[in-house]
């Protein structure tokens, strides 16, 4: 079993984020990274499958020369190998653009499955995997919540809305993008930290790749959300905060 | 030029979203006179009593339930049959599921989850949110196929949505069975919970800012206080601090007590279409930007471990009196 996990590095959870100059993007100079959440619950499922099934997990990054170290971290949980698409100007490159270069670096491979997060905590367009899968012509699921592979075949648990789920099954080769909370994501041993330094780390260039794809869709304008709702904000230290807001909601909400 | 959407449902059964989706139409048609039909999987049935010029049904054997080849195929031959230059969706889990499939036949981007929707000089600007709520942006297109969009749920109001009365036309439907590649089984839900938060007057629901499950004493003792049902947000049901059927959200309960106290969850979308239809909404958080604040009433600025405390502290005080 040949299992390629696509994994983003993002701005870690909680950043204090500020805009960029040109008012296109973040300023991302000043921010530590680490791999998008629900791509490392898609990278633990694929070590989890290894160790059922055997095989080998590679993981797929495309980003700038910082990705290394998100990528050393796959690698020390367990990855066997990755592909690094180096470039810094993914940022102006669309979901289309970014998956196309993701789909050429994994038709080379040739892999039984695909994976990688549902979407992604900073675009959140959630939707590579699925244009993977209709890139690479396989099939593919969303909001998986569970994997059982078979010979030819894979079934998951897909999440529905509501607390509904559905099994479906497919056959392989086929592309699932993973929820967060499928399984308990495993932390890089010391033994993993120091053998990922020898693990092979493929560089591809955008030139290799067949150069940097032309947006269709272009970010133009980021900015602060405009707020619409005026939440009364209570001041003070926590004690006086505290009493003055039980205040509200006897006297003035009527709700305690 | 036209506007394209594409319901959920059919007949009498609907997603919710679907109307809000044609809400989103109907404003940009009148906004730009542009011609407006909607898309159905199968029977017109309601879609044909509401304000549009035309309801496009596709019909078929294989579309009988759903499938993302299916459902792509059937929607790429609609698209490919009515011309439209503008594609929205509800933003749904099967929209998510297939609608970005079609958007890719076209050499597309959908644009998803997004809240806002205009034109400038006759071309769509999208709006949509980054970073969970915390940044918006604006897209704009270009490319020779048609806009494809799919609607953040609550950013248009379903009862917006115009009556009216549209022709209902079949569009011809070709599908081969064996580019259905996926079989699906029923939908379930899993073992039937214990907790139905629906019933609760009052939910105080923690989220991750509580960084550890030993502290979620904490704010159950807050709950306590306020004679309250303890609930979460996902990612300490993922965590399996909390049983899942405690999830408030899009893949949980949907809840509208009269008071929900958020502690330390950040107000993601998925956490706010289950909650914000509460009477009165009270955020502690420490991040003042935090996007919990779009929809609270009552706001505290503050560390949790503190402000907790304090206010079970302030509740028992006003209670006993
Ligand atoms: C398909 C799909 C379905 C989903 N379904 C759901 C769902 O049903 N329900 C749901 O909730 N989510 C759901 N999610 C996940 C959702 O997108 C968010 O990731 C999740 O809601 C975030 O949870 P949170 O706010 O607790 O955590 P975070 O976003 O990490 O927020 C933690 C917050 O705590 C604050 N904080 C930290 N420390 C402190 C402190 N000491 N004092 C005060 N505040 C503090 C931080 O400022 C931050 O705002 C879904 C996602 C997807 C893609």
């Amino acid at each position: 079993m040949k299992i390629v996990v696509a994994v983003k590095q993002v701005p870690a959870r909680d950043s204090q984020l500020r805009l960029a100059a040109d008012g296109r993007w973040i300023d991302d100079s000043e921010l530590s990274f680490e791999i998008n959440e629900p791509d490392a619950y898609a990278l633990e499922e694929a070590l989890q499958l290894k160790e059922k099934k055997g095989g080998e997990v590679i993981v797929l990054c495309a980003g700038p020369a910082r990705a290394a170290t998100s990528i050393r971290e796959a690698l020390a949980k367990g990855a066997d190998r990755a592909i690094h698409i180096e470039e810094d100007k993914l940022e102006s490159v669309d979901t289309l653009g970014v998956a196309r270069l993701l789909a050429k670096a994994i038709e080379a491979e040739k892999p039984d499955l695909v994976l990688t997060g549902l979407q992604s905590d900073d675009l959140g367009y959630g939707q590579t995997g699925v244009v993977l899968g209709e890139l690479l012509g396989l099939p593919h699921a969303t909001i998986v919540m569970q994997v059982e592979l078979d010979e030819a075949e894979v079934r998951v648990k897909r999440e529905l809305e509501g607390g509904w789920f559905q099994y479906v099954t497919m056959p392989l080769p086929a592309v699932l993008t993973i929820q967060s909370g499928i399984n308990k994501l495993r932390y890089a041993t010391l033994m993993g930290i120091k053998k990922a330094k020898s693990k092979p780390v493929q560089n591809l260039s955008i030139a290799q790749l067949g150069g940097l794809p032309v947006p269709v869709a272009e970010r133009t304008r980021v900015y602060l959300p405009e707020r619409s709702k005026q939440t009364e904000l209570i001041p003070g230290e926590p004690r006086e905060a505290a009493a003055k807001l039980v205040e509200k909601l006897r006297f003035e909400a009527r709700v305690i | 030029m036209s506007i394209l959407v594409v319901l959920e449902g059919s007949g009498s059964r609907w997603h919710p979203l679907s109307w809000e989706a044609l809400s989103a139409g109907q404003r940009l048609a009148v906004e730009s006179g542009l011609p407006l039909a909607a898309a159905v999987i199968g029977e017109a049935g309601d879609a044909a009593s509401k304000q549009l010029d035309h309801v496009w049904t596709a019909t078929h054997p294989l579309l009988a339930g759903y499938t993302a080849d299916g459902y792509a195929a059937a929607v790429e031959q609609v698209i490919q049959h009515v011309k439209p230059t503008l594609v929205l969706f509800p933003h749904t889990y099967q929209v998510r599921d297939f609608a970005p499939k079609v958007a890719t036949r076209f050499g597309q981007v959908l644009a998803s989850d997004v809240i806002r929707l205009r034109l400038e000089d006759g071309r769509p600007v999208a709006v949509r949110q980054l970073f969970q709520g915390k940044l918006t942006s604006e897209v704009r297109f270009s490319g020779s196929g048609p806009v494809f969009v799919s609607i953040q749920a609550g950013a248009y109001r379903a009862d917006q949505s115009q009556p009216g009365s549209a022709a209902v036309e079949a569009v011809p439907i070709t599908l081969d069975p064996a580019a259905i590649r996926s079989r699906a089984e029923e939908p379930f839900r899993e073992a039937a919970g214990t907790v139905d938060l629906t019933a609760a007057d009052i939910i105080v629901s923690v989220g991750r800012g509580i960084r550890e499950k030993d502290n979620i004493a904490l704010v159950e003792e807050l709950a306590q206080a306020l004679g309250g049902e303890l609930a979460a947000s996902r990612p300490i049901c993922d965590n399996g601090w909390l049983p899942m059927d405690r999830q408030v959200g899009s893949s949980g309960q949907t809840v509208s007590p009269k008071l929900y106290v958020a502690v330390g969850i950040s107000g993601a979308i998925q956490h706010l279409v289950g909650m914000k239809g509460s009477k009165t909404i009270v955020a502690i958080n420490k991040d003042s930007e935090a996007p919990i604040f779009e929809v609270a009433d009552y706001g505290i600025v503050g560390d949790l471990f503190e402000v907790v405390p304090a206010l079970v502290a302030e509740i028992r005080k006003a209670k006993g009196s």
